[in-house]
């Protein structure tokens, strides 16, 4: 498979959209280079703002101007941008309903090398529990290109959470995303694996070694993580009886903790919640990352196998 | 300004002060100190100042008004609705569970409000953000913005400040209610924001000092707003907490604490005859 650069994906889905759409305006905080939003500054420099090292000012600004009428979307870092910022995202974005869309990139331990730090790891369980607010979790760069357009063009507040790394291109580009619609990757009938950003390729590999040793999974990619896609999750948790999530994100509060909280109540069934359990990253490459914490394609096939060992 | 022009502004604060305490009094809820200071200031602003048209609050080429201070949202509620933008008896309905009037100004409740805010030190961020967006567009429109003293130990102001001071955003004009007190106390005991006039000019501001009850001096200061060339706009408007009702004067008991009955009845005395 290719692998393609999601924040590349970014910064060229905003050039087309400024193109075609002279009120879109693009802020930044100092990483314009890192989130590739210099794709937008060098063509619209007028229309491009660097708030400098001031995440809390961006993002009220951010807020101010799209209440003129404007589309505006903010970058820097996961954890900056919605951890650092949490209560501008709160009240000046979210209460206001502002036109803003919040793009994040260097989510997770896919981070790598910077660390603790730079890793958010309650970025979706920050978002999640706001009023007004969608949440998209791309997991290749066709998705986050149709996911820019559709924030772009659909009112009111977005957060949409990238990767630092390049990841393979799961969709053609006859894909079409739609909220709330998660996309079933793969049928399976003994268990759903269902995964977030950087995790859904490592579902679809552990999908693999479940299907060599004759367990038949499902995968979801959950891009759409608010609103929840309750359908196919309904539907697969009756066809298989088993949900095992994995996310590069808190186990508290993120995609597991959104599947449980549906799940629990309308259709209780066994479930694995992979992910950060009460820790923080560290150091490293991302794959020694994944090792490290137990996320790797092998661990999720072994969690899958382990559930399916239990009547 | 004239003697009748000044009685006449005169006469509309102290209806708007009547109708903050009257408010406060019957939701026995709510922030009277630091309304009644900023009453001079927007009674100039929404009844001489901005261009605005009550029966179309969403013209694309009005002023802005950001009540950064959002806990002041008395005296906002009470200038708008004297200036015709929903009817005065709403006011009675403040912070109550099925009322347009939020505790704190939520735009999407309530007509002529521009930005909600509450959480202290955003309301400058947006209002600068708002003076961004209308230049962009090449819109003529003014931003206006009141902010805290006690606001003014946020951080957030001075990345906001910063921030327009180096854009030169000579659309927006902001007023800093300086009454000296804040929740815990003095602002100069807690944690004092001074030097004002130092720290925003080198923020590249524009920095005017007034009396922010005197009609005269606030309408001068404005008047060389509309003709600024290169700066936002600073107005440190020296008030006092309370003004216009002799006990809450300067009582920072009366920050968020709403007069009883007695209190009401006696400072709406006050303010019917007591002058």
């Amino acid at each position: 498979m290719a692998v393609e650069s999601l924040r590349g994906a970014y910064g060229k889905t905003l050039l087309k959209l400024g193109r075609e759409n002279p009120d879109l305006v693009v802020l930044d905080a100092d990483l314009a280079k890192s989130t590739q939003t210099q794709v937008f500054a060098r063509e619209f420099a007028g229309r491009f703002i660097d708030m400098g090292l001031a995440e809390q000012d961006m993002v009220s600004t951010a807020a101010g101007i799209a209440l003129t009428g404007k589309t505006v979307f903010a970058s820097s870092f996961c954890t900056f941008l919605v951890g650092r910022v949490f209560d501008q995202v709160r009240q000046s974005v979210c209460y206001n309903r502002a036109n803003v869309k919040l793009v994040g990139t260097h989510s997770g331990l896919g981070v790598g090398e910077d660390g603790a730090t730079h890793q958010a790891l309650e970025d979706i369980a920050l978002t999640r529990a706001l009023p007004e607010i969608r949440v998209i979790v791309p997991a290749d760069a066709v998705e986050t290109a149709l996911a820019v357009e559709y924030a772009a063009a659909t009112p009111g507040p977005f957060f949409i959470r990238l990767t630092r790394n390049n990841l393979p291109t799961l969709f053609g580009p006859e894909h079409r995303f739609a909220m709330g619609r998660a996309p079933l990757l793969r049928d399976g009938s003994d268990i759903t694996l269902i995964g977030m950003g950087a995790m859904v390729e490592k579902a679809l590999q552990a999908a693999e070694l479940l299907g060599a040793a004759r367990i038949s999974a499902a995968v979801i990619d959950f891009s759409s993580l608010k609103p929840l896609d309750e359908e196919i999750l309904l539907r697969f948790a009756k066809k298989t009886g088993r949900i095992l999530t994995v996310e590069d994100h808190s186990v508290r509060g993120g995609l597991g903790s959104a599947c449980a909280e549906f799940l629990s109540q309308q259709c209780p069934v066994r479930m694995k919640i992979m992910g950060m359990d009460d820790q923080f990253g560290r150091s490293g490459k991302p794959e020694d990352l994944y090792v490290h914490f137990k996320l790797t394609a092998a661990d999720i096939a072994g969690a899958g196998k382990e559930m399916l060992s239990r009547p | 300004m004239n003697e009748q022009e000044l009685a006449v502004l005169s006469e509309i604060a102290r209806q708007i002060r009547i109708l903050i305490i009257q408010m406060i009094g019957r939701s026995a809820s709510g922030h009277p100190g630091g309304s009644l200071s900023a009453v001079e200031i927007l009674t100039w602003l929404y009844f001489r100042e901005m261009n605005i048209d009550p029966q179309n609050p969403g013209l694309p080429d009005r002023d802005r008004f950001v009540l950064s201070k959002g806990h002041a949202a008395p005296v906002l509620y009470a200038t708008l609705a004297k200036r015709g933008f929903f009817p005065e008896g709403l006011l009675d309905s403040l912070r109550q569970v099925d009322s347009c009037l939020q505790g704190h100004p939520h735009r999407l409740d309530t007509p002529g409000v521009e930005a909600s805010t509450g959480s202290l030190g955003q309301g400058l961020s947006m209002a600068s953000g708002m003076a961004m967006g209308l230049r962009l567009s090449q819109n003529p429109a003014r931003v206006y913005a009141l902010i805290g003293d006690g606001e003014s130990q946020e951080g957030q102001i001075w990345e906001a400040a910063m921030t327009s001071g180096f854009r030169q955003l000579t659309n927006l004009c902001v007023f800093l209610d300086y009454n000296d007190l804040q929740i815990d106390g003095r602002v100069s005991e807690i944690k004092d924001i001074r030097p004002l006039r130092e720290k925003w000019e080198s923020f590249r501001w524009r920095v005017h000092e007034i009396d922010g009850h005197d009609f005269s001096q606030i309408a001068a200061v404005l008047a060389e707003f509309r003709n600024e060339k290169e700066r936002p706009t600073m107005i440190v408007a020296r008030t006092v907490k309370g003004k216009g009702v002799s006990f809450m004067e300067n009582n920072v008991n009366f920050h968020g604490q709403a007069p009883n009955a007695q209190e009401v009845t006696a400072a709406l005395g006050e303010l019917n005859h007591g002058r």
